[in-house]
């Protein structure tokens, strides 16, 4: 691939992002679409500078939630899966139930976790939680739980512990698989954190989405969109890079 | 050598894995230190399952392994084993994967650290007789299949096993590549003299490497033929070209073929 290649590559994101707002704002004018129904790219624009600053403290607010969430859900789902991965019996016992748990829509959960802890912080947090540990803890069992067995023979026969075997050769060859379900765990932990905010808090993106629609200022909720969608790219993309970083072996192909 | 007691030594040994009847059924033979053992037949006699029953991973139905004089109770350490696939970890250099029985095995894990020096010292030596000098510190999948099975047989031997199992080691490899890893293999068995006991299907590798070669039946497997290779060593390729030799695999395949039409 030549050089003009790579840059027409790493354009096309952008340009594909110019286009979707350009047919945005056409065709909410070629329609006439009233602003409180479907506001266009530039009413949204406008609302974003206008009311920056209370989107900054909600934005914050949904951040360090979801991040909190995220990250409970990563020690989580770590533990668990290098648990379950582990061991033969663990998994088969545990998988359905796990399986069973996580097809529960979370927002069933939020009544829950309000009359346990209140509204707020906490049951955002534990939303963002309950629905992102899932795919790590899938993740790490499977990359554990899938050893070939040769190899488990070559160091057996050394006289290697369960946990030399686990530490040598497990937990490394699962790495590629917790970093790709980091990126799927995070934008989960943002659904996670917003869909409790829209019902059971008084900040945050989701509560500011809420109201401002009740209110009909649709550009506001519309804002609210686009800096959640804005916020859980950039994290996708940290994450990403990230495991391009960490397990740089498991991608050579793609160099 | 001959009169010396046995290395390892099978008495009527069986070996279920579960109700379905045995894998292999009354085994018994002993190998002399040093000696290079083949054990040919059809796929799914029990090959493997006498390799786990000389390394200790698994323990008889029946009957009773000894090696080394004494009754096989777990893994025994001063096995190295190998297999068709060469296993090597991609996170891994080269040189870091044949050093990694090192970081398991007693007593070598506890002087890891200390020694590291000297322990990458003897890696080289043997990547370099395997004909790896200079790849050390390439990834796996940096190499041919074949390298990566040098490498492999590297690993199974830097904790200078006094037994090394191979389960078709070179079975997934181009005829040409199987053949200098014939010679690879004879060489540092011929410098080393460690017991060696291959589970192979080509006969010609059993025939060309081996002081004696087993041939057992299908499931449950029973060994139906020993026979002695008293083809001079060292031996060269040439001679799997020559009439002794071509003769000996037609016997051998013969063998093979009644057990399959029966």
């Amino acid at each position: 691939m030549n050089n003009n290649d790579k840059l027409r590559e790493r354009l096309a994101p952008w340009v594909a992002v110019l286009a979707l707002v350009a047919i945005w704002e056409v065709s909410v004018r070629l329609l006439q679409v009233p602003e409180f129904i479907f506001p266009s790219a530039s009413a949204t624009a406008q609302a974003l500078v206008t009311f920056a600053g209370p989107i900054g403290m909600h934005s914050w607010q949904t951040l360090w939630t979801t991040l909190a969430g995220f990250a409970l859900g990563v020690a989580v789902g770590l533990a668990l899966g290098f648990v379950i991965g582990s061991s033969r019996f663990l998994y088969h016992a545990c998988y359905p139930l796990l399986v069973g748990f996580n097809a529960i829509p979370k927002v069933a959960f939020v009544p829950i976790l309000v009359v346990w802890f209140g509204i707020g912080s906490v049951p955002a947090i534990l939303t963002a939680f309950l629905i992102c540990f899932f795919p790590i803890v899938v993740n790490v069992a499977t990359g554990l739980a899938t050893l070939e067995p040769e190899m488990e023979d070559v160091l057996r026969v050394l006289g290697a512990r369960r946990i030399d075997v686990l530490l040598k050769v497990g937990l490394p060859r699962s790495l590629p698989y917790f970093f790709a379900s980091l990126k799927i765990a995070i934008t989960l932990a943002f659904v996670g954190t917003v869909v409790s905010e829209t019902v059971a808090s008084n900040q945050g993106i989701g509560y500011l989405m809420m109201s401002a629609g009740s209110q009909m200022r649709m550009a506001l909720v519309f804002a609210g969109l686009i800096v959640i969608s804005a916020m859980a790219m950039v994290m996708y993309e940290l994450f990403a890079l990230l495991e391009k970083r960490m397990t740089g072996w498991a991608h050579r192909g793609q160099r | 050598m001959a009169d010396s007691t046995p290395f390892v030594d099978f008495d009527r040994v069986s070996l279920a894995y579960d109700d379905s009847g045995n894998a292999i059924e009354d085994i018994s033979l002993s190998i002399r230190e040093g000696e290079f053992v083949a054990f040919v037949g059809p796929s799914g006699c029990g090959k493997s399952t006498f390799m786990k029953l000389c390394t200790g991973l698994h323990a008889p139905t029946a009957g009773s392994v000894q090696v080394d004089g004494a009754a096989v109770g777990g893994p025994l350490k001063i096995c190295g084993m190998a297999f068709q696939s060469a296993n090597l970890l991609p996170w891994r250099t080269t040189l870091d994967n044949v050093l990694l029985p090192l970081e398991i095995v007693k007593p070598y894990r506890s002087q890891f650290r200390k020694r590291r020096a000297e322990f990458v010292g003897w890696a080289r030596d043997l990547l370099r007789t395997v004909g790896l000098e200079g790849y050390e510190d390439q990834y796996p999948w940096q190499l041919s299949g074949g390298m990566q099975q040098r490498a492999s047989i590297c690993r199974a031997l830097i904790h200078r096993p006094r037994l090394l199992m191979l389960d078709e080691p070179f079975g997934a490899l181009d005829a040409f590549t199987r053949e200098e890893l014939w010679c690879v293999l004879r060489d540092l068995w011929e410098a080393q003299r460690f017991t060696v006991v291959l589970v192979t299907h080509d006969l010609r590798e059993a025939a060309f490497l081996a002081d004696t070669v087993y041939v057992m039946s299908r499931r449950p497997g029973r060994i139906i033929e020993r026979r002695e290779i008293d083809l001079p060593r060292p031996r060269e390729l040439a001679v799997t070209y020559e009439k002794p030799f071509i003769d000996l695999v037609q016997q051998l395949r013969n063998l093979i073929g009644d057990i399959r039409s029966a």
